[in-house]
């Protein structure tokens, strides 16, 4: 009898579930060429694991699906203290870890100290620089930040050592997911194998190189996300034989995108108007020339280079997947200026402007690029485009740790053209395109400013722009932004060459948003997307 | 014979320790920085330099390889710089897939290799030989890429009689192990019918047909014994190297194995895992060798010592 009364319960149970789950069904395959490195949000930072940890995580903001708007997530609501140097956050009510706790204000805190530490041997402790006790953590002086503090639990203080505009989105990066400090303790190093969160998803299941299984999490705050029941991930497929099956049908997403060689096919074939989602992504790719090599320290053979690049045909050989650029931010970015007209193409200037700095017959140079197609044969277009004001480039094609090392090393590499470098904005602010890749502080060894440009005049612009945190005064700091950027053209460390555009290969039963699959920020937005 | 075993095992470890300290210093001095890897493009200066502090990658070149060679001695083979997991526990996970493609792709180039082999040493001269010799011919030097993707397009895309990747079940196995079997099938039929070629002109075979032997029994029963020598050199060798990973039919047919492994590690800079598979393979290598020297006494009572 008790058996009998078990399995009714039991039935019971699974039909009243049933109803829930109408609306959410499906499970859906991702395919990826290399295993998913880690899950750990103090850790992970590439394209792949970047949207998953997101999915499996809750930060305090977050961003609207398919846009860059804020919005709050784990905090129910904020104020700012109107000298821009105290946030305050109200967490959530009843929101729980997998591990069934509930997250409390001194997880968040618990887990930005970890970010920052430098015993967790993370990427992203910069990003919180701005909160006070930063320098004392990482110089070993304090196990704790002293800028926040849990007062209750269920109210988290921040507090700065200068006002902070990017700051409300750093709130909403990856590296500032809550994690349960027993869970992290437990694990060990491990915890980026067994991640426990609060987010959308719960990973379930992780066969090294082989699969990633996760399964959408019945508690999750917000009724009705995600709309997936589960998402397999599977490692170590090739993305040519990735769009074979995604042809077949197999598979729901080819994660790494669609090989050069099969664009044309995909893109003329009938279905592409159901399969193909292509958009704008917070990325120009550019030529960096080396300031602190001769004869690049003169800034009119900057500017003469910049007058050579035809750029369209860089575009022809990435298959139209991209657009010419004309200046350092991308268009969708905050700052990025309409009325900006760049550097034209025009060789008989060009040719005058190297004759002035007194290289009439050209110069011999190197330009490095890594050696993944199509990336070569673009490197091999930009040589003949400099050839024709008689400058003889020795392309060095090499992987792109090689070529980052070779960038991060004064006096190394002349000329580096950065596509293929996996790179997208982390969040749209202006300020991400100059951080390390164009201010003083990036021009060290090792370090991403290649062209080792230094101005400290745009320093002191970008520090005072950074510091206007009064949202009211967003379209005024944008403007600030451009002015900087402008000034950096005029003095020509790079070329912009172009700005990728996204395109994501998805079956025809995926529904949800196209902005859903090109997320700005996520990347890929695993908690919004769904099946027909 | 003991003497030479012990022999034979000291001077493996000595090849194991060479193995570890070159590519080591090889790795060391490649001109990629792991910190800067695993930092990304937006840390700060201060936050790479703890990174390789953290790591012990600001220490000099000699402590670093002691301090390897320490944990190595105590099973220990580190952590994965990019992924923080122990790097045995990796290769591991990493291990079964690559016993099952070596295992299989050795039975299938063996079998079909003598097999192969035997009958162009049957029929030498004739125009079976040449076919087999050219087959064999286009086998060794085929390049893997190739014939993977055309197994790939022809039997799994457009036949459909095979999953085009993954790993698990017997179907899986099928096109990784034809591919690697198919290639090696052509070294062993050559070598199988030129030790046959030589063994049938001998005293003894002529005997045997003599005393009215059918040349299949001939060949089974008393020549292929005589060729099996060369064969068991070559799964020596063969071993290792499916061992240190093939990273090209891996990659294709998304085999979970050792090769996809070190790929990733590579493109990375995640010099614990290079180390690690490295180790693992040169393993497997000393070892498949030593069978084999162990092996052929065993077989050929003409070369004990």
């Amino acid at each position: 009898m008790k058996k009998v009364l078990l399995c009714a319960t039991i039935l019971g149970g699974m039909f009243a579930l049933a109803p829930q789950n109408a609306n959410a069904a499906g499970d859906i395959i991702v395919t990826y060429k290399d295993d998913v490195t880690t899950l750990d949000p103090a850790i992970g930072y590439d394209l792949v694991n970047w949207p998953l940890i997101k999915s499996v995580f809750m930060r305090l903001m977050d961003n609207k699906p398919g846009t860059a708007e804020l919005v709050p997530s784990l905090a129910e609501s904020f104020t700012i203290s109107p000298d821009g140097m105290t946030y305050t956050f109200k967490i959530r009510n009843g929101v729980k870890f997998s591990n069934g706790r509930a997250v409390v204000a001194s997880d968040v805190k618990y887990s930005i100290e970890r970010a920052v530490d430098p015993k967790t041997q993370g990427p992203g402790g910069g990003f919180f620089n701005a909160i006070k006790g930063y320098d004392d953590l990482v110089g070993g002086k304090a196990a704790n930040l002293s800028g926040i503090q849990a007062t209750d639990d269920h109210t988290v203080v921040f507090t700065l050592t200068r006002p902070d505009a990017t700051f409300m989105q750093v709130m909403a990066i990856s590296f500032s997911s809550v994690v349960p400090k027993e869970a992290v303790e437990a694990a060990g190093a491990d915890f980026g194998k067994k991640p426990v969160g609060s987010g959308a998803f719960t990973l379930k299941e992780w066969t090294s190189g082989q699969r990633l299984v996760f399964a959408r999490n019945p508690d999750y705050f917000t009724p009705g996300v995600p709309n997936l029941d589960s998402i397999t991930i599977e490692i170590g497929q090739e993305p040519l034989v990735a769009m074979l099956r995604l042809q077949k049908g197999e598979i729901d997403v080819a994660g790494d995108g669609i090989p050069p060689a099969k664009y044309a096919e995909m893109k003329a074939s009938p279905d592409a108007a159901d399969m193909l989602v292509e958009g704008n992504q917070y990325q120009t790719s550019y030529i960096t020339m080396n300031t602190k090599v001769k004869p690049f320290d003169n800034v009119k053979v900057r500017q003469a280079v910049n007058m050579v690049i035809n750029k369209q045909r860089v575009v022809q050989l990435l298959n139209g997947r991209a657009t010419v650029a004309n200046q350092i931010l991308p268009p969708i970015m905050p700052g990025y200026d309409k009325q900006f007209g760049g550097y034209a193409y025009d060789v008989e200037k060009a040719k005058a402007l190297l004759a002035e700095a007194g290289f009439k017959d050209g110069f011999e140079t190197v330009l490095y690029a890594t050696n993944t197609d199509p990336q070569p044969r673009i490197a091999q277009a930009i040589q003949q485009d400099l050839a024709a004001i008689g400058i003889k480039a020795e392309v060095r094609a090499l992987a792109q740790a090689n070529v980052i090392a070779a960038g991060g090393t004064e006096g190394e590499a002349p000329m580096i053209w950065s596509g293929g470098m996996a790179w997208v904005a982390d969040f749209p602010d202006p300020t991400t395109f100059y951080g390390t890749i164009l201010s003083c502080g990036g021009a060290v060894k090792g370090g991403w400013n290649w062209s080792w440009y230094c101005n400290p005049d745009n320093d002191k612009l970008a520090t005072a722009a950074d510091s206007m945190s009064d949202p009211a005064k967003a379209s005024e700091r944008a403007a600030a932004w451009s002015k900087i950027y402008a000034n950096v053209m005029a003095e020509a460390p790079w070329v912009p060459v172009i700005n990728e555009l996204k395109v994501v290969a998805k079956s025809k039963r995926m529904a949800g948003s196209p902005d859903f699959y090109i997320d700005p920020v996520r990347i890929f937005n695993y908690d919004a997307i769904s099946v027909k | 014979m003991l003497a030479v075993l012990v022999k034979r095992l000291g001077s493996s470890c000595l090849i194991l320790l060479g193995v570890a300290a070159i590519t080591f210093v090889l790795l060391y001095c490649m001109p990629a920085d792991p910190a800067v890897m695993i930092a990304g493009r937006t840390a700060t200066p201060t936050v790479v330099a703890n990174i390789r502090h953290e790591l012990g990658l600001d220490q000099p070149l000699i402590m670093q390889f002691f301090n390897y060679l320490a944990n190595l001695l105590k099973g220990d083979l580190g952590r994965s710089y990019v992924q923080k997991s122990q790097v045995s526990s990796l290769i591991a996970a990493r291990l079964p897939a690559t016993l099952i493609l070596m295992f299989s792709g050795i039975v299938v180039e063996v079998v079909l290799g003598t097999t192969l082999g035997v009958i162009a040493a049957l029929n030498r001269g004739r125009m079976l030989d040449h076919i087999v010799m050219g087959l064999s011919f286009i086998g060794v030097s085929a390049p893997q890429f190739v014939v993977s993707l055309f197994f790939l397009i022809v039997f799994a895309a457009n036949l459909g009689w095979f999953p085009m990747s993954g790993f698990g079940t017997f179907n899986h196995i099928v096109l990784p192990a034809l591919t690697l079997g198919v290639l090696g099938a052509g070294w062993y039929a050559r070598m199988v019918r030129s030790a046959l070629v030589e063994v049938l002109t001998q005293d003894y075979v002529r005997t045997a047909r003599a005393k009215g032997l059918t040349g299949v029994r001939v060949v089974l029963r008393h020549a292929l014994p005589n060729a099996l020598l060369p064969i068991i050199a070559m799964i020596g060798i063969d071993i290792g190297q499916f061992m240190s990973g093939v990273v090209v039919v891996e990659a294709v047919f998304g085999w979970p194995g050792i090769g996809q492994l070190a790929w990733q590690a590579i493109q990375q800079v995640d010099i614990p895992i290079i180390m690690g598979v490295t180790l693992v393979s040169a393993l497997a290598i000393v070892m498949g060798n030593f069978l084999a020297d162990i092996l052929a006494p065993m077989i050929d009572p003409r070369i004990r010592v």
